[in-house]
């Protein structure tokens, strides 16, 4: 944004600021897919909710409760182990029953452990945190500290924890919220914008203060103009000027933080860099709502906005729901299937992953479950051989070689990926969209990286090993040799005592008490 | 004549000291190629090769000695990475050595454990824990499924358990010719 923008009437700042494009993308229909006129409606708190350990990235968190403990909405169940890592607290009050695996949001479908408390309907608050007066008086430290006390992630998909990404250094030059909803179906931000937006205004200053600097810009996309003017409003409202809300285009994947950088200060953030690297720091709105009420509330993150859509479900809406409810109540409170539902998908239709039941839970990454029909999903037509057209290449918004990639990938040639950037790659599926040869291009990429990631973790593994291996053997040759020498001593001592005769008995008497020794504490040992 | 020959010596005498000077200077402790050939190995240090371990396998490698597939945990990958690094054809693995088997690791049946030690002596990578009388255990992160432990195992209480798969260890399945279904 180069130019400040004009105030408006109302004192407004008006976003007139120049804006840039980033390469490639795509220009999708969506509004027709968005329930975002229907009210969020907060659905009651389920009989049972199943709380996965890992619902962000890093490490999975460790359970502190078991099994018969009766814990309280907000109380934390489980604590991280790791830097990268969250808490995870109880969505609301009842009896832990059970520690154990149970089918979680995943791609793979996999079972993965899970805390899972039979609620008591009473929903009684834990008493351990404490509301701020004046979130000033606090220092970026204290803030952050609070931010990671309350287990806030990323909600805008990715689930990286919020703490870890705003210690992310100093010198910043602006913080970007992200209300960029690019994909069809979703709509959870921008639901939340139009409701809520002195929440989000409320995360932005905690932020601001968090990060010691007083530039903040909010992106919102430009066909959501009822988002945008409540946010607009509400800023009015405050006046606070170090906010400002932009407009801008709507084209897919513009939610992506690098895009959505590019397009709001027209600098690239580096291949293998992250956006401090050049001074910005991007939230999406979602998660600066979850800080505001965690720092000024004092309200761990236990529950979310999910957008469900889709043709297979009645009523399309978006709902407020506690972490840990089945994918089936959220179904139900909006009307329940229709006659078509045929598949369950996670995240939007272009980057979303099927899910095998709707008995997995809601996890903090979970914005928008899409039920589909069969007509929605069809399988992909047979693939042909890739014609080098490039217009995967056009259309790829992180400006890689499609085509290169699948093209090493498909040969199997895994090491030569790391060359054309696969790990640069934002699985956004643009390529696959214009592919003339239908070939499944980002579920190669995906099949590469989970790849790679195995290649590490046993190259990782077979180090250890290899250093485990060689002390192992330095120890015992060690051993033999200190062995050896006492044994040389020994010679030498019986070769010298060979003369004397009381010498050579009393080594003789020596050795057999050693062994009468060894026998009595065997003896004693069979005893016990 | 004499002095092209004198030359000639001169240049032998010359080049002979800078090699025999370089050849002390520029030492290279051990063998740079069996390093590469270990670092390509596993590190199971099964001894299905019929070498005590990986090191010595990468050494009978380098010395030429050997074949190049009779790695079985590696399996058709470490094959094909150490046929590029030297620069021959992949080929099977030696049937003799061994098959390809998923990964496992080794866990011991806690309450059968007589403490007798002797998988403690056979692990090559000391991943069990343990002492003489007392029960034993495996350190799961470190086993590398050897199976070195169970033969030794007077009561049998050693089995080889095959790693689950969690999400975190999951892989997205390689795109075949037919695909499953996938989003417009």
């Amino acid at each position: 944004m180069a130019a400040a923008g004009r105030l408006d009437a109302d004192g407004t700042t008006v976003s007139e600021t120049r804006l840039w494009h980033f390469h490639g993308g795509l220009k999708l229909d969506s509004r027709t897919a968005r329930p975002a006129s229907e009210p969020l409606l907060e659905i009651p708190v389920p009989p049972r909710l199943v709380l996965p350990l890992s619902q962000h990235v890093g490490q999975q968190a460790e359970a502190v409760v078991s099994p018969g403990e009766r814990v309280l909405r907000g109380q934390p169940i489980a604590r991280p182990s790791g830097y990268v890592a969250a808490k995870v607290h109880a969505s609301s009050s009842g009896t832990v029953v059970a520690v154990e695996d149970h089918p979680v949001p995943h791609p793979s479908g996999l079972a993965a452990p899970c805390i899972i408390i039979e609620t008591d309907g009473l929903d009684e608050p834990w008493e351990g945190y404490e509301a701020l007066e004046d979130f000033n008086a606090l220092d970026g430290m204290e803030l952050r500290a609070r931010v990671r006390a309350a287990g806030v992630v990323g909600l805008g998909g990715a689930a990286f924890p919020t703490a870890v990404k705003l210690g992310a250094g100093a010198g910043l030059k602006m913080l970007i919220l992200n209300g960029a909803e690019c994909e069809p179906y979703i709509c959870c931000d921008e639901v939340l914008l139009k409701e809520r937006p002195e929440e989000v205004l409320a995360g932005a200053q905690v932020l601001l203060r968090a990060l010691e600097i007083d530039r903040c810009c909010i992106a919102i996309e430009e066909d959501k103009p009822l988002a945008k003017q409540a946010l607009q409003a509400a800023v009015a409202a405050v006046g606070d000027t170090r906010i400002e809300v932009v407009s801008v285009p709507a084209i897919y994947p513009e939610g992506g933080e690098r895009q959505l950088i590019k397009v709001l200060t027209g600098e690239e953030v580096p291949a293998r860099g992250l956006p401090p690297d050049i001074g910005y720091l991007c939230h999406n709105v979602g998660t600066a709502a979850a800080v505001a009420r965690a720092v000024l509330r004092g309200e761990p993150l236990i529950s979310r906005i999910v957008t469900v859509t889709g043709a297979g479900v009645a009523r399309p809406r978006n709902l407020q729901v506690r972490l840990g409810t089945p994918i089936a109540s959220l179904v139900a409170a909006c009307g329940g299937y229709t006659d078509e539902a045929q598949h369950l998908l996670m995240g939007g239709a272009m980057m979303g992953f099927p899910l095998p039941d709707d008995s997995v839970p809601v996890v903090k990454a979970t914005n928008c479950i899409v039920v589909a029909t069969a007509e929605d999903i069809q399988p992909r037509a047979p693939a042909m051989p890739c014609i080098r057209c490039g217009e995967c290449a056009e259309v790829c918004p992180a400006q890689l070689l499609p085509q290169q990639l699948y093209w090493h990938a498909h040969a199997g040639e895994l090491d030569r990926l790391d060359e054309y950037h696969l790990f640069d790659c934002i699985e956004c599926g643009c390529c696959d969209v214009v592919c003339p040869s239908q070939l499944p291009l980002t579920q190669y990429f995906r099949y590469a990286k989970t790849e790679l990631w195995a290649r590490d973790r046993d190259r990782a593994r077979s180090d250890l090993a290899r250093d485990r291996f060689e002390s192992r053997r330095a120890r015992i040759e060690a051993e033999q040799e200190t062995r050896r020498r006492r044994l040389e001593e020994k010679t030498r001592a019986a070769n010298a005592a060979r003369g004397d005769e009381d010498a050579r008995k009393a080594m003789i008497d020596e050795a057999l008490e050693r062994v009468q020794a060894r026998r009595d504490d065997d003896r004693a040992d069979e005893g016990k | 004549m004499i002095s092209a020959i004198l030359v000639i010596a001169g240049l032998a005498a010359l080049f002979g000291l800078a090699l025999g000077f370089a050849a002390v200077r520029f030492r290279t402790e051990g063998d740079p190629v069996a390093d590469r050939i270990d670092a390509l190995l596993p590190q199971t240090q099964c001894g299905q090769c019929s070498f005590a371990g990986c090191r010595p396998y990468a050494e009978a490698i380098a010395a030429g000695e050997v074949d190049i597939n009779r790695c079985p945990p590696g399996g058709e990958a470490t094959i094909r990475a150490l046929a590029d690094l030297l620069e021959r054809d992949p080929k099977p693995l030696d049937p003799e050595s061994g098959e390809l088997k998923a990964r496992t690791v080794a866990v011991i049946d806690e309450p059968l454990c007589i403490g007798c030690t002797l998988c403690i002596q056979a692990c090559p990578v000391d991943a069990i824990l343990g002492a003489g009388k007392q029960m034993h255990t495996v350190i799961a992160s470190e086993c590398t499924g050897c199976e070195l432990c169970v033969a030794p195992c007077p009561v049998d209480c050693i089995a080889m358990v095959e790693e689950p798969v969690t999400p975190r260890t999951w892989k997205w399945p390689r795109p075949g010719d037919s695909m499953p279904t996938e989003q417009r």
